[in-house]
């Protein structure tokens, strides 16, 4: 029995397993318990358990190093899961449905008749300066209207507790293969437990993810043809295309498999000859999408492709352009959006978020600039960022003048603090910081994953949850604590 | 099946059987020499010869003795063909296809690089480089063995045997193309020396010695030995074989006439022109012609499906 709860320290932070220490949650009750009662053997072999089938089901990302050029490593997993009741789970599930379904009527009226600039919702001049807003969609609306099919928004907590979307990714979101594995692990690591509590299945996403990508096929058809383009084995997510193609029954498939004939249909190479393609789950940047559009130097992409998108003859998803609303100024707008075009409330929280672009927030940044996060508009990734806290003067100075300077290209937040649970350090448990990225499809329907993919940052105080910064992720367990 | 995907299984059969047939040379050839009397130095230029990369060879070593050769064949980066390389490259064309491979069958390709890699100073070493081949060897049996017993045999799994075959048949026909170089032609009774031995060691590189006996009784003789191993059917490693299941896998596959007529007529030549009666020089043009043909069949398999 190494695992002691009373000594497990929360301070001013909230845990999603512990109260304060000794204290459990109500449905993390069974979970401690079965826990704190394991021998320092027992959770060793767990541990290797569950390191061996991760390796054996072959679950990991790629890593580039000069001397073998790139390998594949596994990424590591935590098996201490993490809890979410399932009462607090469906209003969550409400909210994502909610801001998936508003983004996307919202790109979709950027696209074409703009009304939220003409009504004064959205000032024009942001439009003007995205990045990630692409002319050549304008006029286009794709089936069901819906741009962002597949939407992977990040949710963190804060320490009184409320649940905030920290971030919407519209463009090609990752991490969804690793939610599906970390339960196939967590089945043969606590069988036990999947006894003791309801715990909500997630093998649902891919048959979902099929159906949506069936429904955008322009031939009506029973099988259409549905491919996922990949940028190759040298991307960090090619296991992950790799798997979902697996699981959906879907080719695999790289741009030079892939060619647009002079009437704009979409075929792949087979021995066979060309097969007709429907539908294309793209797991490439909208940059490297059509070289004869995009970068010309793109050899990622396909020839053609926008123009076959353009007239209808194949789907893409996400459709070339949804990135326009996942920069980090539209984000500020997401309350508004949301209003506007649904005539409604926002279930979830948006972090509160200065848009220097308001004379009165711009002042209030300038002037409180040590305790703000600073992001520009276009960046991901974290850089270009201020994190004011943990910054020095010459640095808050150096920021005020680039805020004054462009205003429009910057958004402040105040410093949240993340919430934890407990992480197994040796044979012992330790906090670590958290978040979890649900995923949202759209297409006839709307569907969420039940839970999602829960990321933890391993290093002690860290709240860097990114694989390629010693993050590792958790199962995620929504559990029905009223049905028997 | 994605044309770019056929392909890849088509070279990941390639060079797995590339690497194995390298090691058996490397190892017959080790073995050969502690037999042969120093006078009679064949030395391992001919390995060189066999692996087509004589030129690149001279361009990194000054002396082909047995230090140089063993680590440019085995370990060397710059020889496109060298053991390593060969299992890098099936690894890189499995990973690609790993949706489509049986996962052990990925594990074991992973594994077989990685072990290569690690060891590599065993290849080097005399001591250790037999236990080291015959490893890479076994493996690649595993793997061989993996993919029949759990993939689908499906056109995916002929593209496999088709370009594990077009490889042996290269690889056959050059070792002997090299190997009877220095050997006399038979004029009876008049064997040299140590022939026997020479001849033996062919048919070990092919291992085919055990075959080639329990075919051919009477003491080893180079018409026999060329006949075993250029029109034999029934041995997996006869040129006649090779050919035999590369048209078949071809009769598996969509469109395959036009390959199929490739290769028809390489079986031809060699059904019809009695090599085992050539002497040397035509013996040499004999494999050229039929070396050729292969080309052939490679560039139409290639024009065809990918």
């Amino acid at each position: 029995m190494t695992i002691n709860w009373e000594k497990y320290t929360v301070d001013n932070l909230h845990d999603e397993m512990i109260k304060k220490a000794g204290n459990p949650r109500s449905f993390s009750k069974e979970l401690s318990e079965f826990l704190a009662g394991l021998t320092s053997e027992e959770i060793i072999e767990f541990k290797a358990a569950s390191d061996l089938a991760i390796q054996t089901m072959g679950i990991t990302f790629r890593v580039y190093n000069d001397e073998e050029g790139s390998i594949d490593r596994a990424w590591p997993f935590d098996i201490i899961p993490r809890m979410i009741d399932k009462k607090e789970w469906d209003t969550i599930e409400v909210g994502l449905k909610q801001r998936a379904k508003a983004l996307n009527l919202f790109i979709n009226d950027l696209y074409n008749d703009q009304n939220i600039i003409k009504d004064g919702v959205f000032p024009a001049n942001l439009l003007e300066k995205s990045k990630n807003f692409l002319p050549k969609c304008k006029g286009i609306t794709p089936p069901f209207g819906v741009w962002a099919h597949i939407c992977g928004s990040d949710l963190v907590r804060d320490n009184d507790g409320t649940v905030y979307v920290l971030e919407d990714n519209l463009r090609v979101p990752s991490g969804v293969s690793y939610m599906l594995e970390n339960r196939q692990v967590m089945k043969r690591v606590f069988p036990e437990m999947f006894d003791t509590y309801n715990i909500l299945p997630v093998d649902d996403y891919v048959s979902d993810l099929y159906d949506m990508l069936a429904q955008l096929s322009p031939r009506k058809i029973d099988e259409p043809e549905i491919v996922v383009l990949t940028p190759g084995i040298y991307n960090s997510a090619y296991f992950e295309h790799a798997y979902l193609a697996q699981q959906m029954g879907a080719e695999l498939v790289v741009g030079d498999d892939l060619i647009v004939d002079e009437n704009d249909f979409v075929f792949m190479r087979t021995i066979h000859g060309l097969s007709q393609v429907d539908v294309i789950y793209r797991r490439i940047d909208d940059s490297f999408l059509d070289p004869e559009v995009f970068d010309p130097e793109s050899t990622l992409g396909v020839p053609g492709l926008m123009r076959a998108w353009q007239s209808g003859k194949v789907a893409l998803a996400n459709a070339p352009g949804s990135g326009v609303a996942d920069d980090k100024v539209v984000y500020a707008f997401v309350p508004e959006i949301i209003e506007y075009y649904l005539n409604e409330k926002p279930i979830l929280s948006n972090v509160p978020t200065y848009k220097c672009i308001n004379p009165d927030d711009l002042e209030y940044v300038v002037n409180n600039i040590e305790k703000l996060v600073v992001k520009p508009a276009n960046e991901s990734g974290g850089y270009g960022m201020l994190i004011g806290p943990h910054a020095t003067k010459k640095e808050h100075e150096a920021f005020k003048k680039l805020v004054t300077a462009d205003p429009r290209n910057y958004i402040a937040q105040p410093m949240l603090m993340l919430s934890t649970a407990p992480t197994l350090v040796g044979t012992d448990v330790e906090p670590r910081h958290l978040d979890l990225r649900p995923f949202i499809l759209s297409g006839k329907d709307t569907t969420v994953t039940t839970g999602g993919l829960t990321r933890v940052a391993l290093r002690k105080g860290s709240i860097v949850v990114n694989s390629s910064q010693g993050g590792g992720s958790k199962d995620t367990w929504i559990v029905d604590m009223e049905s028997e | 099946m994605l044309s770019r995907v056929a392909n890849n299984i088509y070279w990941l059969g390639r060079y797995l059987e590339r690497a194995e047939n390298t090691a058996r040379i490397m190892n017959v050839n080790s073995n050969l020499l502690l037999d042969l009397p120093k006078s009679i130095r064949l030395g391992w230029k001919p390995i060189l010869d066999i692996n087509t990369s004589g030129e690149s060879f001279f361009e990194h070593y000054e002396t082909a003795d047995e230090a140089n050769v063993t680590r440019f064949i085995i370990a060397d980066k710059n020889n496109p063909s060298s053991i390593l390389n060969s299992l890098n490259s099936a690894r890189e064309n499995a990973r690609t296809i790993r949706e489509i491979i049986p996962r052990e069958a990925w594990e074991e390709i992973n594994s077989l690089y990685l072990l290569a890699k690690e060891s590599e100073a065993n290849a080097l070493n005399r001591r250790h480089r037999y236990s080291y081949l015959n490893k890479i060897i076994l493996s690649n049996q595993a793997i061989t063995g993996i993919l029949a017993g759990t993939m689908t045999h499906d056109d995916g799994y002929e593209f496999l045997q088709l370009g594990r075959n077009i490889e042996r048949a290269d690889m056959t026909t050059r070792i002997i193309d090299v190997r009877s170089a220095s050997l006399l032609p038979d004029i009876e009774d008049k064997q040299a020396p140590f022939e026997n031995i020479q001849w033996m060691s062919v048919l070990k590189s092919l291992t085919g010695y055990q075959m080639y006996r329990r075919e051919v009784r009477l003491r080893i003789k180079r018409q026999d030995v060329l006949r075993f191993l250029l029109l034999n059917l029934k041995f997996p490693r006869a040129l006649n074989h090779t050919l035999k299941k590369v048209e078949e896998c071809l009769q598996e596959l969509p469109n395959g006439e036009g390959v199929i007529t490739c290769v028809q007529s390489v079986r031809k030549t060699l059904e019809t022109s009695e090599p085992e009666k050539l002497g040397q020089d035509e013996l040499h043009a004999f494999i050229d012609e039929i070396q050729l043909g292969l080309n052939d069949v490679h560039n139409k398999t290639s024009s065809t499906y990918f």
